[in-house]
């Protein structure tokens, strides 16, 4: 009663919040809660089926051409390009995952960063998909009488929305559905067998578990939405280069998820919220110079930051900041006794204990 | 035919260079199971590491090479320290992680410590060159080539023929049993980390030698030489070699002979593109041994 309580007032949080900041706060904000879907996706790969993969930037690439191609070069609407990017991307991840089948750990991390490069090398030498370096528009998202575009505004009984607050609620709501569907994975055969691969491939096999699909299931559910998330994001920043989609961002991704907590469902979204936003809070600080003025700039600051944490986190609680709430959970309980352990037992701890 | 000549020495000079930074990542694979990402940024560090000390602060080249090794040698074996020795036991993948984690970490400390402009490495050689019949050895990938071939022999003299080299490969193959038979490991991990900062100084150095200079862009490089790895074999000192060797090979001749049509900056990805060819045929490397796992 109390889970389903907490849930009630975080989901009114996250309503109610784009009214309570301010501009540049709800357009870190929106990055957050749209990233926060591609950490969920990330999460299903890497924390309950085990597979390192730092090929996750090539996944939202996937998703953000497709919609650019469709909605922006064909007019398409995005009730419809936004799912297409997702199911675009889904099979880019089932192309990827019998990969997974063949290499085991490293080699599979190798080679998910070779499709980084790749898919980078590919999109810059694909003018008319990606406009070449120098980047292309992206669509806004139309949808019927919603109209993402820049400068628009939703009136809603008295609210006036501006577009980060239509790219929030709509991010949300995906995210909403993401993060119920991952959640409820997790009582399904397939995602057990996804936890079964994760801890100890071999005796999962014995089992029965289809090793092979499992994770190629996998791969296909974080791929597509690392498409969803990738086409909002693209379409929200309406501009994007080909070198955008590279390591840095997928490390992004893992960071978030490792801060969070893996193979968590809270996880992806604390950590989005940490990684995410850690450049404009960066920036705030008043010891960082401002931009171009010299010294430590705020790119390298975000980066030496979230190394830092990764690497803290992985030490001190890899189970991320979910383990550390985890921690703090005993010192909020009281017990109404102190506990009494007599010095002198007559029984044994079996007899005491039945 | 020169022109084929030409980019041959090329390769072999690039694939010596790889060679040596693919062995810093089989040091630390064999020893402990761990694939070091942050080779990359360690090799960044060094290199800017070297420049600084032969630049800024005027020590002589040799000196300032040897410093920086040093330097290098001090931080990784901090690193394993710090970092990894309180993880040990744990998968494999957090281990990966933190060098990762470690990687980013680096590589922008070195942006941000020594900032974006390209600097001068500070070595004697500069752009001088001689011939050989037509082909024009610069000085610089002569001694890469050299210093190369010398680190592999010393490695592979210590691999086969000391207690430590020994104790190393003991240590890759059952830690605890190695531990029992009185060896002192992290004394040993230690030991292997710093020799991975070892030749990652000494990869940065010849990978910044002309024409290229220490830039950020090294970092990129190194990563070329996963594939060098790869392709070997994680856990074959030879394969690294090889692998390096291929690599260095594929990514010459590519750039001198690839098509346009294959998009430019080609030979950046085609060494990825050989590794994801040859691993989908031999899954462990051309040279790597499928490892035995007892359930």
């Amino acid at each position: 009663m109390s889970r389903l309580l907490a849930l009630l007032a975080f989901a009114a949080f996250a309503v109610v919040l784009p009214f309570a900041l301010s501009a540049s706060n709800l357009t870190t904000a929106t990055f957050v809660v749209i990233a926060a879907i591609g950490a969920t996706g990330l999460n299903v790969l890497v924390g309950y089926a085990g597979q390192i993969s730092l090929g996750h930037a090539f996944f939202l690439a996937a998703g953000a051409y497709t919609g650019a191609v469709l909605g922006g070069d064909h007019g398409v609407s995005a009730a419809l390009w936004i799912p297409a990017a997702g199911v675009a991307a889904a099979l880019f991840g089932a192309v990827v995952g019998p990969m997974a089948l063949r290499l085991k750990g490293l080699y599979l991390a190798i080679v998910t960063l070779g499709i980084v490069f790749i898919g980078q090398h590919v999109l810059l030498n694909s003018p008319g998909i990606s406009g070449g370096p120098q980047g292309r528009t992206f669509p806004p998202v139309v949808i019927g009488p919603f109209d993402f575009s820049p400068g628009q505004t939703l009136e809603l009984g008295g609210l006036t929305i501006d577009r980060s607050g239509l790219y929030y609620y709509l991010g949300l709501a995906i995210l909403a559905a993401a993060t119920a569907f991952v959640r409820s994975l997790r009582r399904t055969r397939g995602g057990r067998a996804m936890l079964a691969v994760r801890e100890r491939e071999a005796a999962a096999a014995l089992m029965g578990v289809d090793v092979g699909r499992t994770k190629v299931v996998a791969f296909v559910i974080s791929a597509a939405l690392a498409g969803l998330s990738g086409a909002l994001y693209a379409s929200y920043l309406s501009f994007a280069q080909p070198t955008q989609w590279n390591l840095n961002m997928s490390i992004q991704f893992i960071a978030a998820i490792i801060v969070g907590g893996m193979g968590t469902t809270a996880g992806p979204l604390l950590g989005s919220a940490v990684v995410f936003a850690l450049p404009s809070v960066l920036k705030s600080l008043p010891f960082v110079p401002e931009e171009g003025t010299g010294g430590v700039s705020v790119g390298d600051l975000t980066s030496i930051t979230y190394g830092v944490l990764i690497v803290a986190f992985l030490v001190l609680e890899p189970r991320g900041l979910v383990g550390l709430a985890d921690r703090l959970r005993p010192l909020r309980r009281r017990s109404p006794a102190p506990d009494f352990t007599p010095a002198i037992s007559l029984n044994t701890p079996e007899e005491a204990h039945p | 035919m020169t022109q084929f000549l030409q980019l041959v020495f090329e390769g072999v000079s690039l694939g010596a260079t790889y060679a040596l930074i693919a062995l810093g990542f089989v040091v630390i694979y064999r020893a402990s199971g761990v694939i070091n990402f942050a080779q990359g940024s360690m090799l960044l560090l060094g290199a800017y590491l070297i420049s600084w000390l032969a630049v800024d602060v005027g020590l002589p080249f040799g000196l300032a090479v040897l410093a920086a090794m040093g330097g290098l040698s001090v931080f990784g074996a901090g690193f394993h320290r710090i970092a990894l020795r309180r993880v040990v036991g744990q998968p494999t993948f957090v281990l990966v992680m933190i060098t990762i984690g470690a990687s980013i970490a680096v590589s922008a400390a070195v942006e941000a410590i020594f900032g974006d402009n390209q600097r001068l490495l500070g070595d004697p050689w500069g752009s001088s060159s001689f011939h050989i019949g037509a082909i024009t050895v610069t000085w610089v990938k002569f001694w890469g080539i050299v210093v190369a071939a010398a680190a592999l022999a010393v490695y592979f003299s210590f691999d086969r023929y000391t207690r430590w080299g020994l104790a190393m490969r003991a240590t890759a193959v059952d830690e605890e049993a190695t531990l029992s038979a009185g060896v002192p490991v992290r004394r040993l991990h230690a030991l292997t980390w710093a020799l991975a900062g070892t030749m990652a100084t000494l990869g940065g150095l010849f990978l910044a030698g002309f024409p290229s200079a220490p830039s950020h862009s090294l970092g990129d490089a190194a990563l070329r030489a996963f594939p060098a790895v790869v392709l070997g074999g994680l856990s074959s000192p030879v394969g690294a070699v090889a692998g390096g060797m291929l690599i260095g090979v594929v990514e010459v001749m590519t750039s001198g002979y690839a098509p346009s049509s294959l998009g430019t900056n080609f030979y950046a990805v085609a060494p990825y593109i050989a590794m994801i060819a040859i691993l989908l045929v031999r899954p462990y490397g051309l040279l790597g041994v499928k490892p035995a796992e007892r359930l």
